[in-house]
């Protein structure tokens, strides 16, 4: 059996902040940190677009959830979860190998025989994906959904999350509203 | 018959790189290099303080984000004419080349072997002979018997679970594959063993940076870390030894294996040795600052015309005006209005798109030239420049790597010039990698030594005056001259841009219409089945392509990417 760590279930937030809902991932998961205590053995991590970095962390982990922007057949703003044998791990080719995706990482895991024993991915189909910092209207409006979905799933874990009294801001958060404000 | 070759990964979103290549008679004749990556994403910055700059240019790409943070605080740095304490600038190299030891290392096990290593292949290789093979060539203690069955046995369960579609983007069996079953197996274990060792250079970045996979540390002025002896968040000699521990470990692997493999692999390929050169002027900055204001570094910068070693011009400190009136970025056949090059703190970027003209506009990426030239960067650069100015550890490693040339080929002579090629830039990381990794130990010492004299100083506070002021900031990336041009006025960004490796290497043809590197390196490649152009993908691959940067889009469906049609 591989070993856990402290970090028994690892979130991790994907995407670029500055590409609008490309960065929808790393929203949510700052999100459900502002909303909820999270309890020892759940780690919350903010992955940007980084792809090694995340091997490790991947690999300690038994259970992994991901918060990310999906390419999807169904319409934007959906929202998705894909899990387990749903997932399919494997080597994309791609020109600019530069960065392993999370395909690639997977199909590492499984390569090592260290795949964690749950995965799901909660996504959301993006609207743009422009160089502006901040989610556009329609997928703000979803996050509240993608949150849920997150706290769902934690909670299909065996995990109840307790609500903070008061919500925290997030970084990415407040930094996205005084972008607004100064477009106004 | 002229055929017409797409590679495009991911044709829904804009913003990868895509190349297509004509093939006459088997060999590329013409090579279009297009991509999208900064399209106004500097605009972020304007009216910004330029103290948190870094905080966004560190999301600009995924795997970049270290060298970004750098760059972007030596560019207002220098606009301040701040100087920055020597702990600060150790600890910042010590990130900075750790970050690079990891980034080769992925790079050449993890995204390029499988373009050399057949890994289906491996599944036939006698495990004895392959252990005999490595044991050989170097004293890695993984290279024994025992460890190549297993290896073997992991990759069978894994190509035999089907449902996977194991490594589906290699083109296991395509007559361009040379390797013997035991070669192939050989790599397939040191692609396992380098999934281990990586981590412990991400580990350094880490303890250094405080937190991953994004650095905290930095600041406009030095480094946040405070050096002591007691509380668990300063730099203290534990944490320092916790380093020195991993890059001890790094050492072994890099020395044993890496620089090992490459050469090792490329003398099975020799032929490639004469493909893929480019355009052959290479363009590298100093790095590794030693003292407070830039003006001595441990790793040399430079131009290199023509392959020419002596023609080189060296550049030496972080004002050096050679280097910053040289650049100059065209947009005549980039999606961006405007033609002329501009210089950095004049770039425009205002988007013009048009459909991909073959002879008109057709790549977000602007043309970068260096005094009216195009310019290849990265390791290869690096390499080259530092044997041009006689630094005895590129020297040293280059020789080593052309030693394990000759031993495996039999050849008795291999000229520099075969550097200047597909193989041969992957060579070059490797030597690179090498030259860093001894870089590291160096500057660990300094560190250490330096705190041993009694000074804890990592912070000097800058001070914005009023008006306009202009800086660069540059930095030898893992691919290559990385710099950050910006302007600020009354404390706030008013311009800044960004000239990455990538745009440098794929770029599209300039102003004048010249091609730029991997357009050049591309023609005359050969296509052996344009259904499968591993070749094409072997050239831009060996120049580690940085192109799909800002997009991380789960995409759970494969994608077609290749596209051939007969013209």
């Amino acid at each position: 059996m591989k070993q856990t760590n402290r970090g028994d279930i690892l979130v991790i937030g994907m995407g670029n902040v500055l590409m609008q809902d490309e960065g929808i991932g790393v929203r949510a998961v700052e999100e459900l940190e502002n909303r909820f205590h999270i309890p020892d053995g759940v780690r919350v991590m903010d992955g940007g677009t980084t792809g090694m970095e995340l091997f490790e962390p991947m690999r300690q982990c038994d259970c992994l959830i991901v918060a990310d922007a999906v390419n999807a057949k169904v319409a934007p703003g959906s929202l998705v979860r894909i899990a387990n044998d749903e997932i399919r791990a494997f080597f994309q080719t791609k020109l600019s190998n530069h960065q392993l995706g999370l395909s690639d990482l997977l199909a590492l895991l499984t390569l090592k025989g260290e795949r964690p024993r749950h995965i799901a991915i909660i996504g959301m189909v993006p609207h743009s994906l422009e160089n502006k910092l901040g989610l556009t209207d329609k997928a703000q409006a979803g996050l509240e959904g993608m949150v849920e979905m997150l706290r769902a799933e934690l909670a299909g874990l065996g995990v109840t999350l307790e609500p903070r009294r008061e919500r925290t801001i997030g970084h990415w958060h407040r930094e996205a509203a005084l972008e607004q404000a100064a477009c106004a | 018959m002229t055929t017409r070759i797409t590679v495009d990964p991911i044709t829904r979103i804009e913003g990868h790189l895509r190349i297509d290549v004509e093939v006459d008679d088997g060999k590329v004749t013409k090579a279009w290099s297009s991509g999208q990556m900064w399209r106004g994403i500097e605009k972020i910055l304007v009216g910004r303080d330029p103290r948190e700059a870094w905080t966004y240019t560190q999301r600009f790409c995924g795997v970049c984000t270290t060298v970004h943070a750098i760059a972007s605080v030596r560019a207002v740095e220098n606009a301040l004419q701040l100087e920055i304490p020597v702990n600060a600038q150790l600890i910042r190299n010590i990130i900075q080349t750790a970050h690079a030891i990891q980034d080769h290392i992925v790079h050449f096990y993890h995204l390029s072997a499988v373009d050399w290593v057949d890994v289906v292949s491996a599944l036939d290789a006698d495990p004895v002979a392959t252990s005999k093979l490595a044991e050989s060539l170097s004293d890695w203690p993984l290279n024994g018997p025992h460890e190549m069955k297993a290896v073997q046995q992991r990759l069978k369960t894994f190509v035999g679970s089907g449902q996977l579609g194991p490594f589906a983007s290699g083109f296991w069996g395509h007559p361009a594959m040379k390797l013997s079953p035991e070669v192939n197996l050989l790599g397939v274990a040191h692609y396992m063993n380098a999934l281990d060792v990586q981590n412990y250079a991400n580990k350094i970045v880490a303890i250094l940076g405080g937190k991953s996979p994004h650095i905290q540390n930095v600041a406009v002025g030095g480094v946040s870390n405070s050096i002591g002896h007691d509380a668990p968040s300063v730099l203290n000699i534990e944490r320092l030894m916790l380093i020195k521990n991993f890059i001890d470990k790094l050492e072994h692997f890099i020395k044993s294996t890496y620089l090992v493999d490459v050469p090792a692999i490329g003398a099975f390929y020799l032929d490639w040795t004469t493909i893929g050169g480019g355009v052959n002027n290479y363009l590298t900055v100093p790095d590794c600052p030693q003292d407070s204001k830039g003006t001595v570094f441990d790793l040399p910068g430079g131009y290199i015309a023509n392959g020419d070693l002596k023609s080189l011009k060296p550049i030496t400190t972080f004002n050096d005006a050679y280097f910053r009136d040289g650049v100059a970025e065209s947009s005549k056949h980039a999606w961006y209005t405007g033609g002329d090059a501009l210089h950095p703190w004049e770039g425009e970027t205002e988007p013009e798109y048009t459909d991909f003209q073959d002879e008109g506009k057709y790549s977000w990426v602007k043309a970068p030239t260096f005094y009216g030239q195009r310019a290849e960067v990265g390791p290869l650069a690096d390499v080259l420049v530092g044997v041009a100015v006689g630094n005895e550890r590129y020297t040293r490693y280059l020789n080593e790597a052309i030693g394990t040339i000759k031993a495996v080929s039999g050849l008795s002579e291999v000229p520099l010039s075969a550097l200047e090629s597909t193989i041969g830039r992957h060579a070059a990381r490797a030597v690179r990698c090498a030259v860093m990794i001894d870089t590291l130990k160096d500057q660990w010492q300094k560190l250490v030594d330096n705190i041993g004299t009694g000074d804890l100083d990592t912070f000097n506070a800058p001070v914005f005056p009023k008006g306009e002021i202009k800086g660069v900031g540059f930095h030898a990336a893992p691919r290559g001259t990385l710099s950050h041009w910006v302007v600020i006025e009354d404390a706030k960004i008013k311009n800044y841009q960004a000239v990455v490796p990538s745009t440098w290497n794929a770029g599209p043809r300039d102003a004048d219409g010249q091609p730029g590197p991997y357009e050049s390196s591309l023609l005359d490649n050969p296509v052996a089945d344009p259904e499968q152009p591993l070749e094409v993908l072997r050239t831009v691959h060996s120049f580690d392509p940085c192109i799909a940067c800002a997009i991380h889009m789960f995409d759970n469906e494969q994608t077609e990417i290749v596209k051939v049609k007969a013209l």
